[in-house]
């Protein structure tokens, strides 16, 4: 039972993470790489190490994509010198509604 | 040195590297063995010093050295992340205007988040217990404080983090670590050994000698080291903009002043 359990978890594994390498776009990489923490939380709580698994649970699923996408963003904010053909934004305050995520669903 | 021969070095460094690691492999134990020399040493150790959990034995203990250098790395790197991102001379501060949030969102976001902080403030006291400890209760509460920023906007979540007295609260937690150990030293042992104090009872939160105490102390580095760093990453995304006309030359403030 515990060997079948293993060899789920690590195909699970291997899956999400050839689909983090295979997705091209910086912020879906970042939610794959969430799902590969997820699977790799449960591969770890599986072999009994359930202190990684916290620890891969806290950082490779919630803050290292976080940071990721807000990296993300801040490359993709730019200023208005150069028209990258985004009409409609011509003042200088565009992209500053506080909330980064939602305007990522929004754009 | 041509390319051609950097090629046949690496090509040769690589091969031993393959060849060693591949001996090294037959001679592993088994997957799923009985026999675990170290693993059976650090269980003797944590329980003679009434640790209920032998991880946290083994890192605020038996490794608390170790502990203190991958500490000091966390330190380190939340220190050149607030001086890389600093605002330089050619951005500008914007004022994030309020954002609307679906209500769903909002309203998983605001139950979440008193229930996320207590579960991170739970693994961080119950360390030496169960599963867990100061890292990872510290990283859990710290990114519970940002489901905020999901929840209302930016303005709110910079309402109750004050990034400076985290800044400070992060170097009282390093601070506090090395101090715990030069205590040792002074208590006639060895640096950062578990000397100081009785061992207490078994299985309750107050047992462990020192294993409590550091492990709060990383709890406190690492929940403010996170909320520093999302804090600058945030900045840089939310309000740190590039000046649309960044100055010619610097060096002459005076002629592009607005």
């Amino acid at each position: 039972m515990d060997d079948v359990l293993i060899v789920i978890t690590l195909l699970l594994v291997a899956a999400s993470a050839t689909a983090a390498v295979a997705v091209r776009d910086p912020v879906r990489q970042a939610l794959v790489l969430s799902l590969l923490g997820l699977t790799l939380a449960a591969l770890f709580t599986v072999l009994q190490a359930p202190d990684v698994a916290l620890s891969q649970l806290a950082v490779g699923t919630a803050l290292t994509p976080l940071l990721l996408t807000l990296a993300v963003r801040k490359v993709h904010r730019r200023p208005h010198t150069r028209d990258d053909g985004r009409g409609g934004e011509t003042t200088g305050s565009t992209g500053t509604t506080g909330n980064a995520a939602a305007e990522e669903r929004g754009e | 040195m041509s390319r051609r021969l950097r090629m046949w070095v690496l090509a040769l460094g690589l091969a031993g590297l393959a060849g060693l690691l591949g001996a090294a492999c037959f001679d592993l134990p088994d997957f799923g063995g009985d026999e675990h020399p170290y693993g059976d040493r650090a269980v003797r150790a944590a329980l003679s010093h009434h640790t209920a959990n032998v991880v946290s034995s083994v890192n605020f203990d038996l490794r608390a050295f170790d502990t203190l250098g991958e500490e000091s790395i966390l330190f380190g790197a939340v220190l050149g992340t607030v001086v890389l991102l600093r605002q330089t001379r050619d951005e500008r501060h914007v004022e994030p205007a309020p954002a609307r949030v679906s209500p769903p969102v909002r309203r998983y976001a605001l139950y979440a988040l008193p229930v996320t902080l207590v579960v991170g403030l739970y693994v961080v006291a119950h360390g030496q217990l169960s599963p867990g400890g100061g890292f990872q209760g510290g990283v859990v509460a710290a990114t519970a404080l940002h489901l905020l920023y999901i929840a209302v906007d930016y303005r709110a979540l910079r309402r109750i983090r004050p990034v400076g007295r985290y800044e400070v609260a992060d170097a009282a937690g390093e601070a506090a670590f090395v101090l715990l150990g030069a205590a040792a030293m002074l208590g006639g042992s060895a640096f950062l050994a578990n000397s100081l104090l009785p061992y207490g009872e078994f299985n309750t939160l107050a047992s462990g000698g020192t294993v409590p105490l550091l492990n709060a102390a990383i709890g406190m580095e690492v929940a403010s080291a996170v909320v520093v760093l999302l804090a600058r990453f945030l900045d840089q995304a939310v309000e740190i903009e590039e000046s649309p006309k960044p100055p010619d030359n610097p060096d002459e403030p005076g002629v592009n002043a607005p």
